[in-house]
C-alpha cells in the first residue's frame, strides 16, 4: 500500500484521506473510508460554530436537556448532538458537519438561544489549503454534482465521503439502495452495489465483516478513466475480525454475586453425589397435580424435595447449622428455612421458604408459587431473601445431571438437582424397566460436616423420595 | 368508517429505496392509521418508527392509539417525582418514558391518543388541536371545548381533557395529544401523586390540572365515536378518503426494526436511566425498640444510579465496617428496590450471625428500599 501525497482539488469542500495503491500498470484503488484524525490534522482544521437552528412556532429559546457528545468526540453529519426542550416539545439537534466537537456552549439545564452558537465543530481540513497530511488526488469531478441529487423528485442523501466513493467507482447514486437513516446512502451500500456488479468479494470494511474465501472477479467493466477503477480481489486474506472488547463496571446483581462467591469459596467444600429413582414420585405427583390445581396452585417436584430435605434435617441437624466467623461455635438453627435458587432476568436470587418443618407439601407449593411470581416481577422483599439455613438448586430444569454447587454462607450445605431422565434400570427381579432417574450433587462445609453425615442424610432424603409413602410415617 | 387491512393497501413499487416507507403510500396528502395493540411500549415504538423511517414530505400521518393502564412520563422527567411507583407496581400498571417532552399522563382504554406526523417544516400544534376541537364540535355542537395557549384543550373553560407533547427531529416531527373519554379518574389521581419528599431535580415538572371525562359531560359518547370523528375531520382537511388503516405494531415485516424499538423502550436504562440528575435529602423515621430514630439520608442519583450516598446513623448503631460496605455497595448501583434488595441481603450473608445486628440491618435497609 503506497501513500501518495498529492494536492487536493480545490472544488472539494470536505476532503478525506485515502490510500492509493499502484500495482503494475493498472491502478487498483483501495478505497478505505476512514476518519483519520492525526494530531497534525487537528491543528489545521477549521472551527465552525454550529448555530442552533429555528425550532418553529416562533420559539426563541430552549433548555438544553441532554448532550449526546462531549468535547473531543468525533461526529458525522446527521449524528445527534443534543436534546433540547421547549414548551413540551423535545427536539433532537443533529450535526451538519463531519468533524470533532471542540466546544459545548451550554451545560445541562442552560437556556440556549436560537441563532446563537450551540457547539464548535472542527472540520477535517480546510478547503483548498495544502496540508501536511495525506490528501488524495481526485479525478476531475463533475461540478454539477450537488449535495443532494434530485432523482425522480426524491432526494438522495449521502455524505461527501460516500459521494466521492461512488464517483470514483463510476456509480450513479440513483442506482444505489440506501439503507441509512432517512434512506441515506452509506458506504456499505456502495460496496454492496459494487459487489453485485463485479461478483467480487470486497475487502472487509471498518465494521466487522468476516470475509469468506475470495472468488475470481469477472471482467471488471473498464471505466473510461486513466486509472482503472478495480476492486482488489483479495488473494489470500486472513480472516479479519474487527470486533472490540467492551469493559463495564461490575454493579448490582453481579456485585452481589462477586461478594457472595468470594466468601463462599473460603469454605472448604466437599462433594457427594447420588442417583434417585423418582418413578413412584412422578406417578404420585401426576395424581396430586390436579388436586393442587383445583386449589389454584401449581405443584412441581420441588415441594417434595424440600419437605424431604426438612425431614432429613430433623435427623441430621448439623446440616442446618451455621459456623461463626472464628470457627469457634456452631449454631444449630431451629427453623428449616430452605432456600430455592431462582434464575431471573437480572441473575441468581435465592429466596427461602420459612419453617418448612411445620409446613405441609401443599403449604410449600403455595409459598413457592408466591416467591416465583414475586421473583419474576423483581418484587421480592428482604425477608424473603434473608434467613435461609439450607439451599436446594434445581438446575435440572435448565439441564445437566451432576453439578458442583457452591455453598451460600452462612449455610453449611447445598444440593443441586439434575434433570429427570428416563433410563433403563434393573428391578428386584432382575428385569430391565423404565425408571425416572434424577441425580443429586451435595456440597458441604468440611470443617463441621463429614462425609458420612452427608451420605446418611442423602440416603434418608433419597429413601423418602423413592418411596413417598414412607414420608407419611415421619411427617410432623 | 371503512377499516382496511394493510395488506390490501396500495403498494407503490417505486424505485425509491424506501420500500418500507412507501408501503403505505396512497399517493395522497395524508394517511390515517390505528394500532390494533393496547401495549404502550409497542405503540410508542410505532411513533418512533414512523418518525425515523417514513418520508412525510408527500403525505402526513395521523396515528390513533389506546393503551391498557399505563403511566407515561415525558422525555426529561423524573418518575419518582411524577408518580406513585409503589402503587404502579402493586396495581401492575406499566411505566413508560416517551421521546417527546411535556408532562406525565395516565393512559387507559378510556383515553385516546392522537399523533400528528408532519415534516419539520409543517410542524404546527395549534392547527392540530383546532382540528380536534372542530371534530368534537361537529360531533356534539353543545360541547364547550377550546384550545388554550398552553396547548391544552379545556372543557367548560375549566377541565382539562387533553394534554400535548411533541418531538422534533432533523426532518420530521410529531405532535401527540391525549383525549379523555372515559378514563378511570380515581386511579389517575392516585397514581399521578407522588409522595416523595426531599427530591431536588431540574427534571421537567408536570403541572397538575383538574380533569374531566367527556363521557361525564355526555354519556352517549364513546372512544370509538371520538376516534372516528377526529379521523373524519382529518380526512376532510387533508382531502383524503375517510379510511382508517389498521396496523399491528408487532409486525416486523411491515415495520422492520420495530421489535428492537419496542424492547428499548422497556429497558431500565431508558425508563429510569434517562432521568436527569437529581438529589434526595430526606429523613427516615425508624421505629426501633420503643424509640424513633431520625436518620438523615442524602443521595445523588445520576442516570438512575446512586452516585453519592450518605446515611447519618447514630454512632456504632451498625459496625463501621458493615456501614462502609453498605455505602460502597450502594454507590454505583441502580436506584431500584429490586437491585438494592439483592445487594443488602447478600451483604447480610457475610456479616456475623447476630440477631440484633440482623434486625437493625433489615430495618435500615427496608426503609432505604422504600425510598426507591
Amino acid at each position: 500500500v503506497c501513500i501518495h501525497r498529492v494536492r487536493s482539488c480545490s472544488s472539494i469542500r470536505f476532503i478525506k484521506s485515502k490510500y492509493v495503491c499502484v500495482f503494475d500498470k493498472s491502478a487498483l484503488k483501495f478505497s478505505h473510508q476512514q476518519r483519520l484524525f492525526r494530531t497534525s490534522a487537528v491543528s489545521c482544521g477549521q472551527i465552525v460554530q454550529f448555530k442552533l437552528s429555528d425550532i418553529g412556532e416562533g420559539i426563541t429559546e430552549v433548555t438544553v436537556k441532554e448532550w449526546y457528545v462531549k468535547e473531543g468526540d468525533s461526529v458525522s453529519q446527521f449524528d445527534s448532538i443534543c436534546e433540547v426542550q421547549s414548551d413540551k416539545a423535545s427536539v433532537t439537534i443533529t450535526s451538519r458537519y463531519d468533524g470533532i466537537i471542540r466546544k459545548l456552549h451550554y451545560s445541562i439545564d442552560d437556556i440556549a438561544f436560537v441563532g446563537k452558537p450551540l457547539v464548535d465543530i472542527e472540520i477535517d481540513a480546510s478547503k483548498g489549503v495544502a496540508s501536511e497530511e495525506d490528501v488524495v488526488e481526485t479525478p476531475p469531478m463533475s461540478h454539477e454534482e450537488h449535495t443532494h441529487q434530485e432523482i425522480k423528485g426524491h432526494k438522495t442523501l449521502a455524505t461527501p465521503a460516500v459521494r466521492r466513493l461512488a464517483m470514483e467507482n463510476n456509480i450513479k447514486l440513483s442506482e444505489v439502495v440506501g439503507t441509512g437513516k432517512d434512506n441515506r446512502i452509506l458506504k456499505e451500500d456502495i460496496l454492496n452495489y459494487l459487489a453485485k456488479q463485479t461478483g467480487a468479494i470486497l475487502p472487509p470494511s471498518p465494521k466487522a465483516e468476516i470475509v469468506p474465501p475470495q472468488r475470481r472477479a469477472e471482467a471488471v467493466p473498464a471505466a473510461p478513466k486513466d486509472k482503472a477503477r478495480k476492486i482488489p480481489v483479495p488473494v489470500s486474506r486472513p480472516i479479519a475480525f474487527a470486533g472490540k472488547d467492551k469493559t463495564e463496571p461490575v454493579t448490582g446483581f453481579q456485585k452481589a454475586m462477586v461478594k457472595t462467591m468470594s466468601a463462599a469459596l473460603k469454605i472448604p467444600h466437599f462433594g457427594y453425589s447420588d442417583e434417585i429413582d423418582l418413578t413412584q414420585l412422578v406417578q404420585l405427583r401426576e395424581e396430586l397435580k390436579a388436586v393442587a390445581e383445583m386449589r389454584g396452585v401449581k405443584l412441581s417436584f420441588m415441594p417434595f424435595f424440600i419437605k424431604a430435605a426438612s425431614l432429613g434435617l430433623l435427623q441430621y441437624p448439623i446440616l442446618n447449622a451455621s459456623l461463626d466467623e472464628n470457627c469457634q461455635n456452631v449454631t444449630y438453627k431451629a427453623s428449616h428455612n430452605i432456600g430455592v435458587a431462582m434464575d431471573t432476568e437480572q441473575g441468581l436470587i435465592v429466596p427461602n421458604v420459612k419453617n418448612v418443618q411445620v409446613c405441609s407439601v401443599f403449604d410449600i407449593a403455595v409459598e413457592l408459587n408466591r416467591l416465583q411470581s414475586l421473583g419474576s416481577a423483581g418484587q421480592l422483599g428482604t425477608s424473603d431473601l434473608t434467613g435461609g439455613t439450607f439451599t436446594l438448586s434445581n438446575i435440572g430444569t435448565i439441564g445437566g445431571t451432576y453439578a458442583k454447587p457452591v455453598i451460600l454462607p452462612p449455610e453449611v450445605a447445598i444440593g443441586a438437582l439434575g434433570k429427570i431422565q428416563v433410563l433403563p434400570r434393573f428391578n428386584s427381579k432382575g428385569e430391565v424397566v423404565k425408571a425416572q432417574i434424577m441425580n443429586v450433587s451435595w456440597s458441604a462445609d468440611h470443617r463441621i460436616i463429614d462425609g458420612a453425615t452427608m451420605a446418611r442424610f442423602s440416603n434418608l432424603w433419597k429413601s423418602y423420595l423413592e418411596n413417598p409413602a414412607s414420608m407419611l410415617l415421619d411427617l410432623k | 368508517m371503512v377499516l382496511q387491512s394493510l395488506k390490501n393497501c396500495l403498494w407503490l413499487p417505486c424505485v425509491l429505496r424506501t420500500p418500507k416507507a412507501c408501503l403505505w403510500s396512497t399517493a395522497s396528502g395524508g394517511l390515517i392509521i390505528q394500532s390494533v395493540s393496547n401495549d404502550v411500549y409497542q405503540n410508542l415504538a410505532v411513533e418512533d418508527w414512523i418518525h425515523d423511517h417514513m418520508d412525510l414530505e408527500k403525505q402526513q400521518v395521523l396515528f390513533l392509539w389506546r393503551n391498557s393502564p399505563a403511566v407515561v412520563i415525558g422525555r426529561h422527567q423524573n418518575p419518582w417525582q411524577e408518580c406513585n411507583l409503589k402503587l404502579l407496581r402493586q396495581k401492575n400498571i406499566k411505566l413508560a418514558r416517551r421521546r417527546s417532552g411535556g408532562g406525565t399522563v395516565y393512559h387507559d382504554l378510556g383515553n385516546i391518543n392522537l399523533t400528528f406526523f408532519t415534516t419539520r417544516k409543517k410542524y404546527e400544534r395549534m392547527e392540530n388541536l383546532k382540528l380536534v376541537v372542530k371534530a368534537l364540535k361537529a360531533l356534539r355542537p353543545q360541547l364547550d371545548v377550546h384550545v388554550t395557549d398552553r396547548y391544552d384543550i379545556l372543557l367548560d373553560r375549566k377541565y382539562k381533557i387533553s394534554g400535548t407533547a411533541a418531538k422534533l427531529g432533523r426532518t420530521s416531527a410529531y405532535h401527540h395529544c391525549t383525549l379523555l373519554c372515559n378514563a378511570d379518574k380515581f386511579v389517575l389521581s392516585s397514581v399521578l401523586k407522588s409522595s416523595f419528599k426531599g427530591l431536588k431535580s431540574n427534571a421537567t415538572p408536570s403541572v397538575p390540572a383538574l380533569v374531566k371525562n367527556l363521557f361525564e359531560e355526555d354519556p352517549s359518547l364513546t372512544s370509538e365515536m371520538l376516534l372516528d370523528a377526529i379521523a373524519k375531520e382529518y380526512a376532510v382537511q387533508h382531502q383524503i378518503d375517510h379510511h382508517i388503516t389498521l396496523i399491528n405494531p408487532a409486525d416486523e415485516t411491515l415495520l422492520p426494526g420495530i421489535s428492537d424499538k419496542t424492547k428499548e423502550l422497556q429497558t431500565w436504562e431508558w425508563v429510569y436511566g434517562k432521568t436527569p440528575k437529581f438529589s434526595i435529602s430526606t429523613c427516615l423515621n425508624m421505629v426501633y425498640k420503643d424509640s424513633v430514630l431520625d436518620v438523615k439520608v442524602n443521595m445523588d442519583v445520576k442516570h438512575g444510579r446512586i452516585e453519592v450516598c450518605n446515611i447519618d446513623l447514630p454512632e456504632q448503631w451498625l459496625p463501621p465496617g458493615l456501614y462502609s460496605e453498605l455505602v460502597k455497595s450502594l454507590t454505583g448501583s441502580k436506584f431500584c428496590p429490586n437491585e438494592t434488595t439483592t445487594l443488602v441481603t447478600t451483604l447480610l450473608r457475610l456479616c456475623p450471625q447476630d440477631d440484633e445486628l440482623h434486625s437493625r440491618w433489615s430495618l435500615l435497609c427496608e426503609n432505604m428500599i422504600r425510598l426507591m
